[in-house]
């Protein structure tokens, strides 16, 4: 009998090429996903050796990061960006990597293409240099963030050097309620563990509500695994998973997807396998959740008051940048923006959430609401699907697809000292613009907040 | 890469935890294709008043910075995004070693790649260091990466930890790509194996 192994260790254990004594091992990676701002030092360093791209076949690359979200058309305005946006296509022609280049039908943010493509399959490596490589986890890949100088080892030998990571187990019991999202669910377990409370380990979700979730849901979860500290975080592969990928672009099909699915069939954990930790917590009991400060692990009910300092020096320097007044509630405190968009919540399910809430509804006059596509792909079906003429009689600003105000990289940011309801990853201080202050949360509660004028519980609008 | 050995130098103290990397270098230096001239936007928001002036009350702009090499900083030092500019930023500004009572993973791992020594040690030597800057605004600590010891002004030396991989690559300077490419033989084979052919794409 072979022991009985998880998700994570069958995926590990598939893709060690070698592991000699007192090194680490050299894993294998199926999937490069390559971006404007993490890769140039990389491709110079390539050239610098002399060296090619080992497998340009495993690597894909895209512009999301530095280029705008309207009139992609045009020449970028910002010469350094163009220089660097400029510079991928040149890296790219040369080392013979394809891009999903401006005004392609398959551009879009990264992490949002690849499971697009059917490039992102269970049972794979994915990497890439952004730590919300972590996204691709939901179909039961190890997936995770790396360097530049880790994207360029990949990029010259397809591996990576890698120590093996602990495993926890993280169980949702129970269905959610409505009005709770996959958002809510993931803040509620970085408020739970802290925001390095999974630092060394690799994540596998489990339990009802995960089952429950779209492919799309999934990746939310997936992606703010890293903002726990976690490597990675799993979802092991179902039907859900299937679904999704049956129709993609570049998998198999006939008796090779049929061959697919039956070895996928086998990746999730084994009755028996180990953790090295669990962490449970009560899904039926969440409710929409909101940060308050300034990491993604200073989040609260969004009935809850913001917290007290109690002598922490964090809590009190969080709640100066964000000058809120602890033990007040969040609800009806104003914002000045709302932004749906980013690797965490870009994607057609939530727009369609937040398009179902503003149907019929006028954002505030004093918000500014962007809704930012992941991918040209999304934008399209999106328009198809009347979501944005929804987000547009509504009074919010329709954009092309791109990171935008999530890293603020761009030009699309806040100004100092505005509040924005986010639905991206990180509330960091000025992440967003410098001087910005952000209140995580999911595109339901972005979309009640932007039609009140101020944080909002979405479960009023259902 | 320069060989990592031993070396003392001075300590510079941020007593702030959790800081991230947008914090490190600001996603808008980010644009840069050069792994060059990050370290004069190291801390950045913290380091310069909305006018672009010094911020006088920022450590990194008082006179005990001058010639710091080593960074003593708060818990769960480097969390967040994975740009390596936070490295190069804070190599850039002039930092061999940082302090933490602990890193996040990708920050780690893309200080190891660059010769930027991650120092984690325990709360109360993480204590013992903060209280001792702020008596000796000059106060230098010796780093020993053969042994693995941080040497406090008391004398008392702690041990810290690294793997034996990433140890000997820093102290030979070392070079980790060329690790896997030795072992290209291996990769081939392993990319013909039709079983590994099938875990992966198809």
């Amino acid at each position: 009998m072979t022991k009985p192994r998880t998700l994570y260790e069958k995926v590990w254990d598939s893709h060690v090429v070698t592991h000699e004594a007192g090194a680490p091992a050299v894993l294998y990676i199926d999937l490069h996903l390559v971006h404007e701002v993490t890769s140039p030092q990389a491709f110079q360093g390539l050239r610098d050796r002399g060296i090619k791209v080992r497998r340009p076949d495993r690597t894909q690359a895209t512009m999301d990061h530095s280029i705008p979200t309207q009139n992609q058309a045009l020449p970028i305005m910002d010469p350094i960006a163009a220089k660097q946006v400029e510079q991928l296509r040149i890296n790219c022609r040369e080392f013979e990597v394809p891009l999903a280049d401006l005004g392609d039908e398959s551009q879009g943010i990264v992490h949002v293409i690849g499971p697009e493509l059917g490039l992102t399959r269970p049972g794979i490596t994915v990497v890439c240099g952004d730590s919300h490589t972590s996204t691709h986890g939901a179909f039961g890949a190890l997936a995770f963030g790396i360097g530049t100088t880790e994207v360029e080892h990949v990029l010259a030998t397809q591996c990576l050097l890698q120590h093996r990571s602990k495993t926890c187990e993280v169980r949702f019991a129970g269905r959610v309620a409505d009005g709770v999202v996959a958002k809510d669910l993931i803040l509620a377990l970085i408020a739970e563990i802290g925001i390095g409370g999974g630092t060394g380990y690799v994540l596998e979700y489990t339990g009802e509500a995960i089952r429950s979730l779209s492919m799309e849901g999934r990746m939310t979860v997936c992606n703010m695994s890293i903002e726990g500290g976690a490597r990675a975080g799993m979802v092991a592969p179902d039907e859900t998973t299937y679904g999704f990928l049956a129709d993609k672009p570049t998998v198999p099909k006939g008796a090779e997807w049929d061959a697919a699915v039956a070895r996928w069939r086998k990746l999730p954990s084994d009755n028996g396998a180990v953790y090295d930790r669990t962490v449970e917590i009560d899904a039926a009991g969440l409710e929409p959740m909101i940060t308050w400060g300034t990491n993604p692990g200073m989040g609260v009910r969004v009935s809850q008051p913001v917290p007290e300092p109690n002598g922490n020096a964090s809590v009190r320097k969080a709640l100066d940048y964000m000058r809120l007044e602890p033990g007040k509630p969040l609800i009806g405190q104003p914002v000045d923006v709302v932004f749906i968009g980013s690797c965490t919540n870009s994607r057609i399910t939530d727009l369609r959430q937040a398009a179902g809430l503003l149907q019929g509804r006028r954002v505030n006059p004093r918000v500014r609401m962007m809704v930012v596509p992941g991918s040209e792909r999304i934008r399209a079906q999106a328009e198809a699907e009347g979501l944005a003429d929804i987000f547009r009689a509504a009074g919010a600003d329709w954009r092309q697809a791109g990171c935008s105000m999530c890293i603020a990289m761009n030009g699309d940011q806040l100004d100092s000292g505005q509040y924005c309801v986010s639905t991206s990853n990180r509330n960091f201080e000025g992440r967003q613009g410098k001087g910005g202050r952000t209140f995580l949360a999911s595109p339901l509660t972005a979309a009640a907040t932007a039609v009140e004028g101020s944080v909002a519980d979405p479960r009023r609008y259902l | 890469m320069q060989p990592v050995t031993s070396f003392s130098g001075k300590v510079v103290p941020l007593p702030v935890s959790d800081i991230d990397t947008d914090q490190i270098i600001p996603a808008r230096f980010l644009k840069t294709i050069e792994k060059l001239g990050l370290g004069e936007n190291l801390f950045n928001d913290w380091r310069y008043l909305p006018g672009g002036g010094p911020n006088p009350e920022f450590v990194l702009n008082q006179p005990r910075a001058a010639g710091g090499t080593i960074l003593l900083a708060g818990d769960n030092f480097g969390c967040g995004s994975s740009r390596e500019h936070a490295p190069w930023a804070l190599l850039g500004f002039g930092f061999r070693a940082v302090i933490s009572t602990s890193f996040a993973d990708i920050f780690r791992n893309n200080c190891l790649k660059n010769g930027l020594l991650p120092v984690a040690v325990d709360a109360a030597t993480s204590a013992e260091l903060f209280e001792a800057t702020s008596s000796d605004e000059g106060l230098e600590v010796t780093v020993d990466l053969a042994n693995q010891t941080l040497t406090l002004p008391s004398g008392r030396g702690v041990s810290f930890p690294i793997d034996d991989f990433s140890k000997q690559c820093l102290l030979e300077g070392g070079d980790q790509l060329s690790y896997i490419q030795q072992r290209m033989a291996a990769i081939t084979a392993y990319e013909s194996n039709s079983a590994n052919a099938l875990n992966t794409l198809a």
